[in-house]
């Protein structure tokens, strides 16, 4: 044996690298701001039109995606070298639709309550095009823990947003974050009233617009030459 | 390992075919490990919802020995109203029930004692907006006031439709009557002009409507009519 021995994988006689490189950092980071699945690519609307509401689905939603994605992506991007050109569409939303089973059947089994109060929403990160868009987009063409990253950061970019607007849309249109009355009884004696409005899909629209023009202006790489 | 030439036809075929199998053993074998597991959360749940209809709130795990203490009997009911021995009320699914012709139809019906209150609770099962509503009501010893009311739903919308889910609506069937003036029935009606906003009238059979949620509204209206109508010929019955 002439090589060094190494330890899984990692070869000691490499300089030890940090955990994240620039690029790699970049792949995590960016989808929270520059390039943000939502407010960026415009992707992932419906769901979150449909499930922001409040905040505890939207919370629970934006862990599930994080998994999904992550998982999804990885497992992809083993397979990209195998994988049919010709059905790799198919083979993505195969293995989208078993990662969102099992974890369906697992909080089933273990967590009831909070499966039940998702039962549906997990089956809609099936319909979510940003898990199909980041598998087609990044996972066919990149290494495993690249892939990896870019999931969670998509994800994460994603779960963000959602979690803003289920926040306002709570707040606003019932008085409540996470289900609990935050708005004391005296503001409403005072006259204050819920706008139940916020509790409409389009008013999400219109806070994911807020958000999107809050965004340009902070960040003016996102704005287009005119 | 050589390059495997991956645009064929028949790559492609061996490819969707062991993906299918992989994915089917897979989600099979997911499926049928946690089925158990999974059955006992639904029953225990079953339990625990009809015990909230007589005001036992309870927790999913202590559910089942409640259960036996508070329920004293289970019965199935035909069309006509007559108890049929053979059939066991707990297990029968009125998902399944719901979709036969109402003459081979069978009524499951749950007798509660609480405090030497003697009620009686009636499954529910309709449709909602996207997708199944269900749910119990209990009514108290004269079978036209309702004790408590308890409701589920497969799909409605979060923060419209699936707010029938939350305490504050259920409670507002507490104490209301079934039936008018002159002894008709007429079931509950959610309505969005309630004359009676603070539900303190107990001859009232309106309760408020959820705005945002008419047809969930209008499908626990329709599903306790048609599911009630079907146990008042056992219960004119208990009343000769």
């Amino acid at each position: 044996m002439s090589k060094k021995p190494s330890l899984f994988f990692v070869s000691k006689s490499r300089k030890p690298r940090p955990l994240l490189s620039q690029a790699e950092r970049k792949l995590l980071v960016d989808p929270l701001d520059d390039d943000n699945p939502i407010t960026v690519q415009v992707l992932g609307i419906c769901s979150a039109l449909a499930i922001t509401v409040q905040l505890r689905p939207a919370v629970v939603m934006a862990i599930s995606v994080v998994c999904v994605m992550a998982a999804s992506n990885v497992i992809i991007s083993i397979f990209r070298n195998l994988i049919p050109s010709r059905i790799r569409i198919i083979v993505q939303l195969v293995v989208v639709a078993t990662m969102v089973i099992l974890v369906d059947q697992i909080l089933r089994a273990f967590a009831y309550d909070v499966s039940k109060e998702l039962s549906i929403f997990i089956g809609l990160i099936i319909t979510n095009c940003i898990v199909m868009g980041r598998l087609e987009a990044f996972a066919l063409g990149n290494g495993v823990w690249r892939s990896f990253l870019d999931g969670v950061g998509n994800a994460l970019g994603y779960g963000l947003i959602l979690i803003m607007v289920a926040f306002c849309r709570e707040l606003l249109g019932s008085g409540n974050l996470m289900g609990v009355q935050v708005i004391p009884d005296f503001v409403y004696n005072l006259g204050y009233e819920n706008n139940g409005f916020m509790l409409f899909s389009p008013m999400a629209l219109i806070t994911v617009g807020i958000i999107i023009w809050i965004q340009r202006a902070r960040n003016r790489k996102l704005v287009e030459e005119a | 390992m050589g390059k495997v030439n991956t645009e064929t036809n028949g790559y492609t075929f061996f490819f969707a075919s062991a993906m299918v199998v992989v994915v089917a053993a897979t989600l099979a074998f997911t499926a049928s490990s946690l089925k158990e597991k999974q059955d006992v959360n639904i029953r225990q749940e079953k339990m625990q919802n009809i015990l909230s209809t007589i005001g036992v709130e309870t927790t999913r795990a202590e559910a089942e020995i409640l259960y036996d203490q508070y329920i004293v009997e289970q019965i199935s009911l035909d069309g006509n109203g007559d108890i049929d021995q053979n059939v066991d009320a707990f297990t029968l699914d009125l998902a399944i029930e719901t979709k036969k012709p109402v003459s081979e139809q069978y009524f499951p019906l749950f007798k509660g004692v609480v405090d030497e209150e003697k009620y009686y609770i009636i499954p529910l099962r309709g449709s909602g907006l996207w997708d199944a509503i269900w749910g119990y009501i209990a009514l108290k010893e004269d079978r036209k006031t309702l004790k408590g009311a308890v409701f589920d739903h497969a799909a409605e919308t979060a923060g419209l439709g699936a707010e029938i889910t939350q305490p504050w609506f259920m409670e507002q069937f507490d104490d209301e009557v079934l039936f008018d003036d002159n002894d008709e029935f007429v079931g509950i009606k959610l309505t969005k002009t309630n004359n009676n906003p603070g539900n303190t009238d107990k001859f009232d059979f309106e309760v408020d409507a959820i705005s945002g949620a008419t047809i969930t509204g209008d499908g626990i209206s329709d599903m306790i009519i048609e599911r009630m109508q079907h146990y008042l010929s056992y219960f004119a019955k208990l009343d000769e």
